[in-house]
């Protein structure tokens, strides 16, 4: 064929061009084997002034800031010495959220709600970043920051209504399980749409900016979504306007069954992303709850003080699915999780506290019995309000309500006909069960 | 340094000593007074700061509320419109604006996905009660980027509102009103009709705003409601709906032939003025829709459906439908393109004929 032969015919001793498909190193069957993944030593690090500039301090962006060391000690500057007592609660806090993903998890088996997203190994990167910020600063988070609402003491059986989509949930059955909203918590509703919480919280912080306010901002993405143009206004957006905000990078290696390297892990890290808009950006043990706390604060202290937004990433690993309706034994080996050379963070925390003599297996034990019996109880609440499916939980005229502040003409039209086929659908259903008009 | 801004423009002063604004100068005043009204009102977008904007609609705006209430951004609608939306969940009233209704789409994520559903699903804890401000339509040699009519697909969203004024007396009145809303409002200005109502006779010099009754734009704070269309002739020949530039090309075509047509200059098409349109449409049982954007799932085909489904049978023909061509917007074609008087007048021909 005349096409085929256009390049060689020419005679040109071009090199054929060759298209790279990033491939992750382990597949299932495969041995995993991180040795290669530079992890630094605890405590190696020095902890720059919060006022730095960002290219005065970009090896922050390739190194990882970590606290807790192999001896279970916390070292260096970045430990952000926190008492006994609050380590114990951010222990506590990622326990809660462990244990609550379990149940959640298995009542979605159990077809009480129709989808579920754990955020096993990756605990730190919520509870004990949103135990580094003030209970007033905003938080916009991604679908995996459960953790932020358990620390901020959301109760339990709210989350659970909402994700049952029963007659109490706030959100009256509109949104998907988990993607929460709690204004009076200051926890932004999630979208699901993937990054566009970002620039939001650029705009949130440049709002408290324009009014002298000192609340920030901070929100949370998946390195697989920094791959979106929504992460790219928001950098430079943050940085045009010097907003009070942080964006929170959690790496943790796969967005569904795509590896990291499909966002560009193979060429640089997320942190490093940061400097070509000349924002400080810190790499971060992700699985280390000091280090996140401590580089939490770091970032909020500098956003306080009109220093500018800081980006983090989280380096850390999805232990589990990305969701209930995922099976990643079909994409990756089954080793990584055990192979991860960060540990489990709840582990860390925990041997960290017995190491200080604040803490033993004993009182260990009995914190995760105390809550899965408070998940256990939230649960039994919840359930009766209903389950998703079990009943017409919320009227019908509800659907129609929200969409704009007052229900217009053609809204109204509609309402009625969803009414009219209620009759028909299910005639039998009561009032009193919440189908009424 | 010389200061090199523009200033607003004084107001031109009619016969009647009234004040006659041009749509840009109207809508300058309309964002001037929300400002001044409301500290939570903001306005930003590309080159609508120190410069005032490409069109001068927020000319002077900076230099008196000052560099945190009216500002530039980079040019990143998907940032402008994404920050508006953080904005408003802080509790501010935002005023962006999208240079060109054109470039829009780089923030329609934000806007379909982000700023139309927040308050359903959030149920009602966050609001997004932004006004996205755009200049839109063709007729000014702008080629297939600076032409564009996209409303429909704005309509087409669960939880915008799309407003397009087609007189300076409108856009103030409609903009504060939209500035007001807690919806977020999807606001076209029809450009080619900023500075006088083009008729569609593009070879004939154009009036300014002066010349025109509904240029008499009052002092002060005042709005129109959104959803409520405008009576813009009486008339028991033929139902007109358009809106924008479409309501001056359809009266001008309407008036050189003698037909005496019911026009209504819709205003807003979500929420759309039904009532008036049944009330017109069952007075003079005939129904032509004028609208610049292409035709294809255009909101002439909405309109089309409603009038068929709720006035059957008050119709004396078909509704027809004048529309832009389905084919992007061209450069040195686009009076070819264009619906202007030829189309308009075979319509309405074949309607009167039945």
């Amino acid at each position: 064929m005349a096409g085929d032969s256009i390049v060689a015919a020419g005679g040109s001793n071009k090199p054929a061009l060759a298209l790279h498909v990033p491939e992750p190193k382990y597949r299932p069957g495969d041995t995993a084997d991180f040795s290669h993944i530079d992890i630094g030593e605890a405590g190696s690090l020095p902890r720059p002034d919060e006022a730095s500039a960002p290219a005065d301090m970009a090896d922050f962006a390739y190194s990882l800031v970590r606290v807790l060391g192999d001896d279970d000690q916390a070292h260096g500057a970045w430990d952000p010495k926190l008492t006994p007592e609050t380590m114990r609660t951010m222990l506590f806090n990622m326990a809660l959220v462990r244990a609550f993903d379990e149940r959640m998890f298995r009542g979605q088996r159990q077809g009480k709600t129709s989808f579920y997203m754990k955020c096993t190994g990756e605990e730190a990167t919520s509870v004990a970043a949103g135990m580094a910020l003030a209970s007033d600063d905003m938080v916009f988070p991604s679908y995996r920051q459960q953790g932020i609402l358990i620390a901020r003491g959301y109760p339990l059986v709210d989350m659970i209504n909402q994700i049952y989509s029963n007659k109490a949930d706030k959100l009256k059955g509109r949104q998907l399980p988990i993607m929460y909203s709690a204004r009076d918590y200051n926890f932004f509703s999630i979208s699901g749409n993937l990054a566009t919480q970002l620039p939001q919280a650029v705009g949130w912080s440049m709002a408290s900016a324009i009014k002298g306010d000192t609340r920030i901002a901070a929100t949370w993405v998946g390195e697989g979504s920094t791959a979106e143009g929504d992460f790219h206004s928001a950098c430079t957006f943050a940085t045009v306007y010097n907003a009070p905000v942080i964006l929170n990078v959690v790496n943790n290696q796969w967005a569904i069954s795509s590896f990291s390297g499909f966002a560009g892990a193979e060429r640089t890290t997320f942190a490093a992303r940061a400097l070509g808009y000349g924002m400080a950006g810190l790499r971060v043990d992700g699985n280390d709850a000091l280090a996140v706390f401590a580089a939490q604060q770091w970032a909020a202290n500098r956003a306080r003080s009109n220093a500018g937004p800081t980006l983090i990433e989280y380096f850390t690993y999805r232990a589990e699915g990305h969701s209930t309706s995922d099976d990643p034994s079909g994409y990756r080996s089954a080793h990584e999780q055990n192979e991860w050379p960060l540990g489990d963070p709840i582990t860390r925390l925990k041997d960290h506290l017995i190491a200080i003599g604040e803490w033993d297996e004993g009182r260990q034990t009995a914190m995760d019995e105390d809550c899965a019996a408070r998940v256990k109880a939230a649960t039994k609440e919840a359930e009766k309000n209903g389950i998703l499916g079990h009943g017409l939980h919320h009227p019908f005229r509800t659907m129609f309500e929200d969409v704009f502040e007052e229900l217009p003409w053609h809204l109204k039209e509609q309402a009625e006909q969803a009414t009219r086929e209620r009759e028909i659908k299910w005639p039998d259903a009561h009032p009193k069960d919440g189908a009424g008009k | 340094m010389s200061d090199t801004r523009a200033k607003v423009a004084p107001a031109i002063v009619g016969e009647s000593a009234e004040r006659r604004l041009n749509m840009i100068d109207a809508i300058n005043d309309a964002l001037d007074i929300m400002l001044d009204r409301d500290p939570d009102v903001i306005v930003m977008g590309e080159d609508v700061g120190y410069f005032g904007g490409v069109f001068r609609a927020t000319a002077g705006l900076q230099e008196k509320h000052g560099k945190t209430r009216v500002f530039d951004t980079p040019i990143s609608e998907c940032g402008i419109i994404g920050v508006a939306v953080g904005m408003g969940a802080y509790g501010l009233r935002p005023v962006p604006e999208i240079q060109f209704a054109d470039y829009i789409y780089p923030g329609l994520d934000q806007l379909v996905s982000e700023a139309a559903r927040l308050r359903y699903r959030s149920a009602g804890e966050f609001i997004a009660p932004m006004t996205v401000r755009s200049p839109f339509g063709g007729g000014i040699f702008g080629g297939q980027t600076h032409s564009q009519s996209p409303e429909a697909m704005f309509t087409h969203v669960a939880g915008l509102k799309t407003v397009i004024p087609a007189t300076p007396y409108d856009a103030k009145g409609l903009l504060i009103a939209a500035i007001e809303d807690n919806d977020p409002v999807i606001f076209f200005e029809p450009k080619r009709i900023y500075n006088g109502p083009f008729t569609g006779y593009y070879d004939k010099p154009v009036e300014p705003w002066k010349k025109h009754q509904d240029s008499v734009v009052p002092e002060g704070y005042y709005r129109i409601p959104l959803g409520k269309a405008r009576h813009v002739t009486q008339g028991d020949a033929l139902t007109v709906l358009a809106y924008g530039t479409m309501v001056h090309v359809a009266q001008a075509v309407c008036e050189n032939k003698g037909i005496k047509a019911d026009i209504l200059d819709l205003r807003t098409l979500v929420p759309l003025d039904i009532e008036a349109i049944e009330a017109s449409v069952e007075k003079t049982g005939r129904c032509l829709i004028v609208h610049e954007a292409t035709r294809t799932s255009g909101f002439g085909a909405e309109l089309s459906a409603l009038v068929t489904e709720r006035c059957f049978y008050h119709l004396e023909a078909p509704v027809e439908r004048v529309t832009g061509f389905d084919t992007p917007y061209p450069h040195s074609l686009e009076w070819a393109y264009f619906p202007g008087p030829v189309r308009i007048g075979e319509a309405i021909d074949k309607i009167m004929s039945e």
